[in-house]
């Protein structure tokens, strides 16, 4: 009996499931966005009496500074994931290959970021005295550091898995350390990077409290920055509509970069994970 | 200029043939200067302000006073005698507790739905995994809509039920959201460890005539110790510092029966009264050091008793 149940009554259950938990979300994200403003002062699940996707959308692109926000974001976001990678994983070879207290030492430190929260509050005070406050380096620094535990941890795992003999071999052959990183640490260590980026950008692209902190609003503002601003403004606006259109268009990128490195990311982020 | 650096470090090593073993061999092998930049930038970046976080609560730092004094307690004992300390202990943790549950919960099911390699599954697993993609803060603002006393929740079931102006229960409403948010990596990191469950213990156990309920409490569930570590401390860890969810959906409310410790904080900032918000970042501090420390250590031990 059960398994006739299970048969049956399993793909029933994630119709069910997906349907209600994912799909009425993204169907009021998705209608809610292409609602006339009256219709969207009470949202509801309704579709629109009146289809204006495209004002919308432009409405929230010129009104929610979206431009100048996507760009803001891709300013910190990359720099930063490309500092955790690069840095992470030379760092991660050294941890992983050297045998020593002191290696121990630094790893365990390294890596505590895993777990301690950053403080944020003396963040700011240290940007301020540096002159960083309210600045893009200021933020890639934030970022980085808080991430590089992330990479750390992923990337010294994968590396001690790599067989010593790789790296003998081209040692023999004459290769220096930098050449030797380069050539085979590297490209060996791309799943993991894979999986990094995914999740180093999903954290720092969807990030607001740290931005809060350390860029404020201002001209500077990333794209959740400028989504809270949006969106503050609907208490007395009442503009629903143009939220979501924001929403819709600050995740697609996110959405896109899923689909293309679908595979990778699931393998990357499960192989990392279990260990 | 990288080769004149190794060779510095080379120098000195063949010179001394006595001690020629596996240290000499390693540094030249694998220089420090390599982990040197992310030691430096988590340094300078992570821990000072984490030191830091041990000096400014004690001082009178904010945006009233020009120089900085030492107060002493002052700060701890404003946020004591005014309730927020305790509430935002009590508020945080209870988050986090019911965050890690809801996740761990839904990723769990999740996964054990969506087990076999299907093309069905798999197109369902990307279906679940969307809401990871989507900002803590979309998503808040998406459920606020939902929820919304004139939202689409009341409109379709046809109540007048304020979900998110409850003391008591829009707490715990908030957790399922955040659980919402995260499942889907949840769900991701049980099924890679349903994935690394020996098929010839599952056919064992399907010989000596267990049950799908006996199998899972008797050969799933202890093989899955390893993901539950990961993503229990993950989820607990990572709920103590939300702030998006919270924030989008109920902005602290009501009466600030929300308000975790980085919603205080970031309140308590924006009034200038950044030594009191300090304050409250080394107690979240130390509270997470408290909580992370033996959680660790006993799903490791867990992990080898199972």
């Amino acid at each position: 009996m059960t398994p006739v149940v299970w048969r049956y009554g399993r793909p029933a259950l994630v119709v069910l499931l997906a349907g209600l938990a994912v799909g009425v979300p993204l169907w009021l994200v998705l209608v809610t966005s292409a609602k006339p403003q009256a219709e969207a002062i009470k949202p509801n699940l309704d579709v629109p009496g009146h289809w204006q996707p495209g004002s919308n959308y432009q409405d929230a692109v010129s009104q929610g500074e979206m431009l100048r926000g996507f760009l803001n974001s891709l300013l910190v976001v990359v720099p930063s994931v490309v500092l955790v990678l690069i840095l992470g994983a030379g760092a991660a070879w050294v941890f992983a290959r050297r045998r020593s207290r002191l290696v121990s030492a630094a790893y365990a430190l390294c890596i505590s970021g895993l777990l301690l929260p950053p403080a944020v509050i003396t963040i700011v005070m240290e940007l301020r005295q540096l002159g960083l406050a309210g600045t893009r380096p200021g933020m890639i620094a934030v970022y980085t550091g808080m991430y590089l535990s992330t990479s750390i941890f992923f990337m010294t795992g994968f590396i001690r898995a790599i067989p010593m003999e790789l790296e003998e071999a081209a040692r023999m052959d004459g290769a220096k350390p930098p050449r030797i990183f380069l050539r085979i640490i590297l490209p060996l260590l791309r799943p993991v990077i894979a999986t990094a980026t995914i999740m180093v950008m999903l954290y720092a692209w969807s990030d607001i409290f740290y931005a809060f902190f350390v860029l404020g609003g201002g001209e500077r503002a990333t794209l959740p920055l400028n989504l809270y601003k949006v969106a503050s403004a609907q208490l007395y606006l009442n503009n629903w509509h143009l939220v979501f259109a924001y929403v819709v268009v600050m995740s697609l990128p996110m959405v896109a970069v899923f689909l293309v490195a679908q595979r990778k990311i699931v393998s990357g982020i499960t192989s990392g994970a279990v260990k | 200029m990288t080769d004149t650096v190794v060779r510095t470090e080379t120098a000195p090593v063949t010179g001394v043939p006595k001690r020629a073993g596996r240290l000499p061999r390693a540094a030249v092998h694998h220089p420090w200067w390599f982990a040197l930049p992310a030691i430096a930038v988590f340094a300078g970046f992570f821990l000072v302000p984490n030191l830091l976080n041990f000096y400014y609560p004690f001082t009178n730092w904010s945006s009233y006073h020009a120089d900085i004094a030492f107060t002493g307690l002052d700060n701890f004992r404003t946020i004591a005698e005014d309730g927020s300390l305790l509430r935002a202990i009590r508020t945080t943790l209870l988050y986090a507790l019911l965050a890690a549950l809801f996740q761990n919960g839904f990723g769990l099911v999740l996964a054990l739905l969506l087990e076999a390699d299907t093309r069905f599954n798999r197109f369902f697993r990307a279906v679940f995994f969307l809401p990871v993609l989507i900002s803590a803060l979309a998503t808040g603002y998406v459920f606020q809509a939902l929820l919304d006393q004139d939202g689409a929740v009341n409109s379709v079931l046809g109540t007048d039920i304020p979900w998110l102006g409850s003391t008591t229960w829009t707490l715990v409403l908030v957790t399922v959201i955040h659980g919402w948010k995260w499942m889907g990596l949840s769900m991701l990191i049980y099924l890679a460890g349903l994935k690394g469950i020996p098929g010839d213990m599952l056919e064992a156990a399907k010989c000596d005539g267990a049950g799908p309920w006996r199998t899972f409490w008797s050969v799933r569930w202890p093989m899955l110790a390893p993901a539950v570590t990961f993503n229990v401390t993950t989820a607990l860890i990572g709920s103590m510092n939300t702030f998006d969810i919270v924030q989008a959906t109920t902005g602290g409310g009501p009466a600030a029966s929300t308000e975790v410790f980085n919603i205080y904080m970031f309140r308590i900032f924006g009034q200038g009264l950044y030594a009191q918000a300090s304050a409250m970042s080394l107690v979240l501090f130390l509270v997470v050091v408290a909580i992370a420390i033996p959680l660790v250590i006993g799903l490791r031990r867990r992990e080898q008793l199972l």
